[in-house]
């Protein structure tokens, strides 16, 4: 088991530098370079001059050769220097310590909606399957896979606006400040993210409960009189629901991705918006770091969730 | 000519073309007949992808004319989806944003799958090396979370419909080599390939006649999924301002206008654009269930 758990970890390194490179060459060779795109930019915040120009580039390091670049980005980050946005003059890391925790607690919170909602309904369904209620849930179900979380949330705004003349607070609180406040900000947006994964889990704990069900060690169970109450909990739930902790895991990875739309929706000040702001305004450092963080948490979660199933099922492990 | 078999000019064609049009009637009432749903999912694609097709001729105003009378107007006689910001008929830029909408999600889709399918094919058959390092470069791609790469390139690149188009094709690239792979992975051990080699085909020649027809089923399976994926991943780089730039319309950008009317939502403006990415990536879910399905019964889950 340690010595998987090693390979797996040394397996994530390179994958992640080899984002680093192409984060770094997206950023610089593709044609639109952003930043010479940035300070070229007639309409954008600031016009400069030639010299200006050159003084900006030379400051931000960018007239070395991309190698040399490249290396020193990797040199701050692991010294844990994250550089300035290019706008606002804000230390990158500040931001990060700030509205990171706004998004964890979206995901953390959308995940237990998630299990809360999607779990009974999954369950319901594969016990009294092609009943009516399981139709009704089949077709919600569907429907919420469908249906885009930011919409959603554009949704939720809306009737809260016209029926409450309320909408969620957009000031940044931490929730050791201000708890009622700040749970007034991310919970709206958990359920918009929440009811999709809702759906997911669902329809994921739904099909493999029925697999598990036809199961030769379930009639085994049943054969040898075990009461069926024991036999769900005993040997159906506990087969079942592996893949649906799997993949709420890579879900929650996954509301990385979302979170930048869900918070646009809401704005929300997380990370996400932030993301998004610095993709409108070409902040490149900004951009570049975030979206490694973004990947690099990504890369993480799944790790821990692949670790995570080869503990719980030996199976994994001597594959 | 002294052979019996006379060839009469156009007769085998016309039997071939009867043969082929009752082939694909016989395949959709199949499908019909074993999927309603399915059916009912594409009843309203065909009818999503014609009034896309027929904007011109179908939709009551044209889609970027202004109408300063009507600035925000609700739902009414004359215009049943009501008016936008600029008093622009919000059902007509509805018909004029599934064009953008449904060309985004279809070209991106041709074009990453078709890259995606035939590096799978390439980097299973082949495995070794080239497998090996193609399979890390898959790993990175597969690194980034959701749409996050498809935004990093669009900044890149800047935005407008073929720009989102390849960006989102580049993001869909990684996931579909996997399964193709996989696919081939075990394909490639079949006796008949083996065989094929044997009388002395190229690997070229065993690749495209002999592997690549067991990833037709798979391949479309996976693309008939991904539509509806494409379809959300433009309507949210569009509602983030970075997709197809406005004027014209796309469901994405028809929901960024509608969030920046930021403290009196205007409710026409965010249902009706919603209902429509809504309602086509269910039908493209369903589509992609039922021919799932249809194509290959072990696979069946899901919906079921």
């Amino acid at each position: 088991m340690q010595q998987y758990i090693m390979r797996r970890i040394l397996l994530a390194i390179p994958t992640l530098i080899g984002v680093s490179i192409l984060i770094f060459l997206v950023m610089r060779v593709l044609p639109g370079d952003p930043l010479q795109a940035m300070v070229d930019d007639e309409s954008g915040p600031t016009s400069y001059t030639e010299e200006q120009k050159e003084v900006i580039l030379t400051s931000l390091g960018l007239n070395r050769p991309l190698y040399q670049q490249y290396l020193s980005w990797m040199l701050d980050i692991a010294r844990g220097d994250l550089g300035f946005s290019f706008w606002r003059d804000t230390p990158i890391r500040e931001t990060i310590q700030r509205r990171g925790p706004i998004t964890a607690e979206i995901g953390i919170f959308a995940v237990i909606i998630s299990w809360v909602v999607g779990l009974p309904v999954g369950v319901i369904g594969a016990l009294w399957r092609n009943s009516f209620t399981d139709y009704v849930s089949r077709f919600t179900v569907t429907f919420f896979l469908a249906a885009p979380s930011f919409w959603l949330g554009l949704g939720f705004i809306l009737i809260t606006v016209i029926f409450f003349t309320w909408r969620p607070p957009i000031t940044l609180v931490q929730i050791w400040e201000d708890p009622w406040r700040n749970l007034q900000m991310t919970l709206p947006p958990a359920i918009a993210v929440g009811l999709g994964m809702a759906a997911i889990i669902a329809r994921m704990s739904r099909a493999t409960l029925l697999e598990v069900f036809r199961e030769d060690y379930v009639r085994t169970a049943r054969a040898k009189g075990m009461g069926e109450q024991m036999v769900v909990w005993r040997h159906v739930m506990r087969n079942a629901l592996l893949p649906v902790i799997t993949v709420s895991g890579l879900q929650l990875a996954n509301l990385l991705g979302g979170s930048v739309a869900v918070e646009k929706a809401f704005s929300v000040p997380g990370l996400g918006a932030a993301l998004a702001q610095a993709m409108s305004d070409r902040d490149w450092m900004v951009i570049q770091n975030l979206v490694l963080l973004f990947a690099v948490i990504f890369v993480v979660i799944n790790l821990i969730v692949d670790l995570a199933y080869a503990l719980i099922d030996p199976r994994i492990r001597f594959r | 000519m002294e052979s019996n078999n006379t060839y009469i000019p156009g007769e085998s064609r016309e039997l071939t073309r009867i043969s082929v049009v009752s082939a694909i009637y016989t395949a959709i009432r199949r499908f019909t007949a074993t999927s309603p749903i399915g059916a009912l999912a594409v009843a309203f694609l065909i009818l999503v992808v014609l009034v896309a097709a027929l904007a011109d001729f179908v939709a009551p105003y044209p889609p970027l004319e202004a109408n300063y009378s009507l600035l925000r107007h609700p739902p009414s006689a004359s215009h049943p989806m009501g008016n936008d910001f600029l008093g622009r008929d919000v059902l007509t830029r509805l018909m004029y944003g599934a064009r953008t909408s449904l060309l985004v999600a279809f070209a991106a889709v041709a074009i990453g799958k078709s890259i995606g399918f035939s590096w799978g094919i390439v980097s299973g058959y082949m495995g070794g090396r080239f497998d090996l390092i193609t399979q890390r470069i898959v790993e990175i791609l597969l690194a980034f979370p959701g749409i996050i790469l498809a935004l990093m390139l669009l900044v890149a690149l800047g935005s407008g419909v073929v720009t989102v188009i390849i960006a989102i094709s580049i993001g869909g690239i990684a996931g579909s080599t996997r399964v193709i792979r996989s696919v081939v992975l075990s394909v490639k051990e079949m006796p008949y390939v083996d065989a094929a080699r044997a009388i002395g085909a190229t690997h070229i020649r065993v690749m495209l006649l002999h592997v690549a027809p067991q990833c037709i089923a798979p391949a479309m399976v996976v693309a008939s999924a991904s539509l509806g994926g494409a379809i959300f991943a433009e309507a949210a780089l569009s509602f983030l301002g970075l997709g197809v730039p406005p004027p014209s319309p796309s469901w994405g950008n028809m929901l960024n206008s509608a969030s920046n009317e930021f403290l009196n939502p205007l409710w026409w403006m965010v249902v009706f654009p919603g209902m429509a990415i809504t309602f086509t990536i269910l039908a493209f879910n369903l589509f992609g269930d039922a021919l799932r399905d249809h194509l290959d019964p072990k696979l069946r889950g899901g919906l079921d």
